[in-house]
Formats: C-alpha cells, sequence, structure tokens
C-alpha cells in the first residue's frame, strides 16, 4: 500500500487488517502494514471508533486497536458459539482490584488489607493469564511480585491502566 | 439469641472477616471511626454461630477477626494509662480496625467497579473468540507463510532420522546391549578373521555409546580369560586384536556360560 492512499481506502485497509488480527493491533504497526504515516492512522482508527451503524466496533484495548463485536447483539453471538459468560468470584475480584492498582504488589500485602489467605485465589488468577510474576520484593522473604497483564487489559476492555477507574478515597 | 436470627439471611456471601464487618457496620449505619465495639462484637459473634449452625465453611481468619475485636473490646474497658503532664491521650485501640475496614473498603469498591466493567465488555466479542483465553494459549502458533512443499519434505525427513536414531537407541536398551552378546560377537569375528582385527574394527558404525563400553568390556574380559592377544607393532601404533593360540575349544565352552 503507498502513503498517497486516500481516506476511505486507508478505513478500508485498517478494517481488513483488523479484521485478519482478531486481536488488539498496536496503531504503529498497523502504520507500517499499510505504509500511511501514524498520525493519519491514528485519526483513521479514532474516526472508525467513533462509528455507530453495524454490527462490529473498532475499539481501543490493551494498548491496540481491535475489531470486535456490538454488546447488543452478545446473545446471537452466545447462542451461536455456546459461550457461558465466565465470572470471577468476589475473593478473585478483590484480589484482582488490589493487584490491579496496587501493582506490583506481593500476596502478604494483599492478604494485609484483605484480611485473608490469597494463595488460590492468586493461582486462579494466574491461571487465567490476568496477572503474572513480576520479580521479588526485596523484603525478607524475597515475595513473589505480581501484576496485571494484557489479558487483564483485554478483560476489562480498556486501553491501559490509567483508564482504570479512579480508585476512591 | 434473637439478635442473630435477623442476620443469617446474608450468610455465606462474605468473602473475609473484613467483609463481614464492613457488611455489619454499613447496614447499621456505622461510622468507622467511631465504631461502637461491644456492640459489633456481638453482631460479628452472631453471624459466625449462625454461619457455624449452617455448616457454612469458615476460614480461620473469622476466629482471628473475633479474638481481634474481643482484645479491642476489652482494651477499651480498661481504665486509660495515666499519663505524663499534658501529653495526649495513648491512642484509640479502634484506630488500626478502622483503618483496615476503610482500606478494605475502597478495595470492595473498586472490585465492584472491575467487574461491573468486565461485565459490560463480556458481551463484546473478537473474531475467535470462541476460544475461552486460557485454551487459546494452549494452542501453538505456527507460522505457515514462508512454507513450501520442498521445506515440509525436509523437515519430515529430518523427523524420520531422528525417529531412526531415537529408535536405535531404544532398540539398545539394556537387555541388548549385554557384555554377553559383544563377547560372543567378537569371539566369532575373531574366528572369521585368523589374522585379527584392528581396534578400530571393533566398533564399527553404527554404534551407541552403550555398544562401545560393551564391546570393550567384552574385550577386556576375552583378554583375562587369555583367549586373546592384543599387539601394537610400534609406539601409538593400531593394536591388532587376535586369538590366542590356545584355541578355542575351551572359549565356547565359556560362550555357553555366557549365555546362561
Amino acid at each position: 500500500m503507498t502513503d498517497d492512499m486516500g481516506e476511505a481506502d486507508l478505513t478500508d485497509a485498517l478494517e481488513c487488517l483488523l479484521f485478519v488480527a482478531g486481536e488488539p493491533v498496536p496503531a504503529a504497526r498497523l502504520a507500517d502494514a499499510t505504509g500511511a504515516p501514524p498520525d493519519r492512522v491514528s485519526e483513521a482508527l479514532r474516526a472508525m471508533a467513533a462509528r455507530q451503524e453495524g454490527g462490529l466496533q473498532v475499539a481501543e484495548v490493551a494498548r491496540g486497536w481491535m475489531l470486535c463485536t456490538r454488546p447488543r447483539f452478545a446473545s446471537c453471538v452466545e447462542r451461536l458459539l455456546h459461550i457461558q459468560p465466565q465470572r470471577l468470584s468476589r475473593a478473585a475480584l478483590e484480589t484482582l482490584a488490589i493487584i490491579a492498582y496496587r501493582q506490583p504488589v506481593t500476596a502478604p500485602e494483599i492478604e494485609a488489607i484483605r484480611g485473608v489467605s490469597v494463595d488460590g485465589v492468586i493461582d486462579t488468577l494466574e491461571a487465567r493469564g490476568l496477572i503474572r510474576e513480576a520479580g521479588r520484593r526485596q523484603a525478607p522473604g524475597r515475595p513473589i511480585l505480581y501484576e496485571t497483564t494484557d489479558e487483564f487489559l483485554r478483560h476489562l476492555g480498556i486501553r491501559d491502566l490509567a483508564e482504570l477507574p479512579q480508585l476512591e478515597g | 439469641m434473637g439478635q442473630a436470627l435477623g442476620y443469617q439471611v446474608e450468610l455465606g456471601s462474605f468473602s473475609g472477616p473484613l467483609d463481614l464487618l464492613l457488611h455489619l457496620v454499613q447496614k447499621h449505619e456505622i461510622d468507622i471511626y467511631d465504631i461502637p465495639i461491644a456492640r459489633l462484637t456481638d453482631q460479628y459473634l452472631a453471624h459466625l454461630r449462625a454461619m457455624q449452625a449452617c455448616d457454612i465453611e469458615m476460614g480461620g481468619e473469622f476466629i482471628v477477626m473475633a479474638a481481634t475485636l474481643m482484645e479491642i473490646k476489652s482494651r477499651l474497658l480498661l481504665p486509660p494509662a495515666p499519663r505524663g503532664d499534658g501529653e495526649e491521650e495513648g491512642p484509640d485501640p479502634r484506630a488500626e480496625l478502622a483503618q483496615m475496614l476503610d482500606e478494605y473498603r475502597r478495595y470492595k469498591e473498586a472490585a465492584e467497579r472491575l467487574r461491573s466493567r468486565a461485565e459490560a465488555w463480556s458481551r463484546v466479542f473478537a473474531r475467535g473468540g470462541d476460544l475461552p483465553a486460557d485454551v487459546a494459549g494452549l494452542v501453538p502458533e505456527v507460522e505457515l507463510a514462508n512454507l513450501s512443499v520442498n521445506a515440509l519434505v525436509d523437515a519430515l525427513q529430518q523427523v524420520l532420522l531422528e525417529a531412526e536414531e531415537e529408535h536405535g537407541v531404544t532398540t539398545v536398551r539394556r537387555e541388548r546391549v549385554s557384555v554377553r552378546v559383544k563377547l560372543a560377537a567378537l569371539w566369532r569375528r575373531l574366528l572369521a578373521s585368523p589374522d585379527g582385527i584392528t581396534f578400530r574394527d571393533l566398533f564399527a558404525p553404527p554404534y551407541t555409546r552403550a555398544d562401545v563400553v560393551a564391546t570393550f568390556l567384552a574385550l577386556l574380559e576375552l583378554l583375562r580369560l587369555n583367549r586373546v592377544r592384543v599387539r601394537q607393532e610400534h609406539a601409538f601404533g593400531e593394536l591388532r586384536i587376535a586369538r590366542a593360540p590356545t584355541g578355542s575349544a575351551a572359549v565356547r565352552g565359556s560362550r555357553t556360560a555366557y549365555h546362561g
């Protein structure tokens, strides 16, 4: 593709790329693939994200752009693919919230806030790819630090951690 | 305790002792920083009893919290220690609990916001979203872009070759690579070669490390039995192995013994 691609062509090309990717793609990679200047690509992506028509939407998720379905058709999709929405337990969600806002954080630090042991819950969150180990705290016992993953951002449908809802005082 | 009955409705839904405490605090509109500790302790214990009565599994943390509450309660009953002139009162025994409850509340509320966020987004699907993330991670990535038929055939041959090697190793396991068998084979070769064979000839490819070791041990054994001679024509020269002049009859006997 060339630099002189028209606006409509660029939009269509981006749509193609997002379709084949099937996961969030950083704008820089889309610019590389289309050969269009990054600012034009970003502009086109924002315009696509603002569109309201059609069964698909372009969304900015996990530091990339993704083509995905509109929520109002969720029940059809679930019926077609036999998807059972997976829910996290209260304990898992509370632990995930503490990790999200305090990362990197150790299990003992989470336990100090929740008042319960979190070993099992951390295993669950790690197995689901929502958190990962992030080195060790330079403290007695060198406890493992945990942080959230890109999968966590995708789970919530947010661009980055800055988009997390404010932790209220 | 009649008071306990009112709490049984929410049984089992608490993620920990702080969750239960926070529930009681909010239900009775208690100011976290001015907790009527005696009342709260009674309600907390009533809840624990109800949970026990209903056989609800309860972590040890619930009991620890009960002990903490009772400790705070008893400390409040003590008259404040007399302090030096003009100094402030000692810290409120409830302060730490209040702080814990407040911090826990912040994250509990944050967790609720994350939940509603995640629930809204769970109605949005990406292409291939039929594979749950944890399963999708197990599917190996396959790069097909630059694959030619020739490359595929090469790869297949490589695999077959390796399989053969692998197979060679498996078939020469312990029961096949025995010193006995090597000794018999070596003896047969020596019988067939009156002029003897070179040391190098002992190890005709294909051989494995186990073959080499077993053959070498067989040679040592034959030397020990005085059935072979090893000669070296000159320094660093080739070693030649030949039958010892004493003949082969005795060795035949010992071969049978080895096979036994």
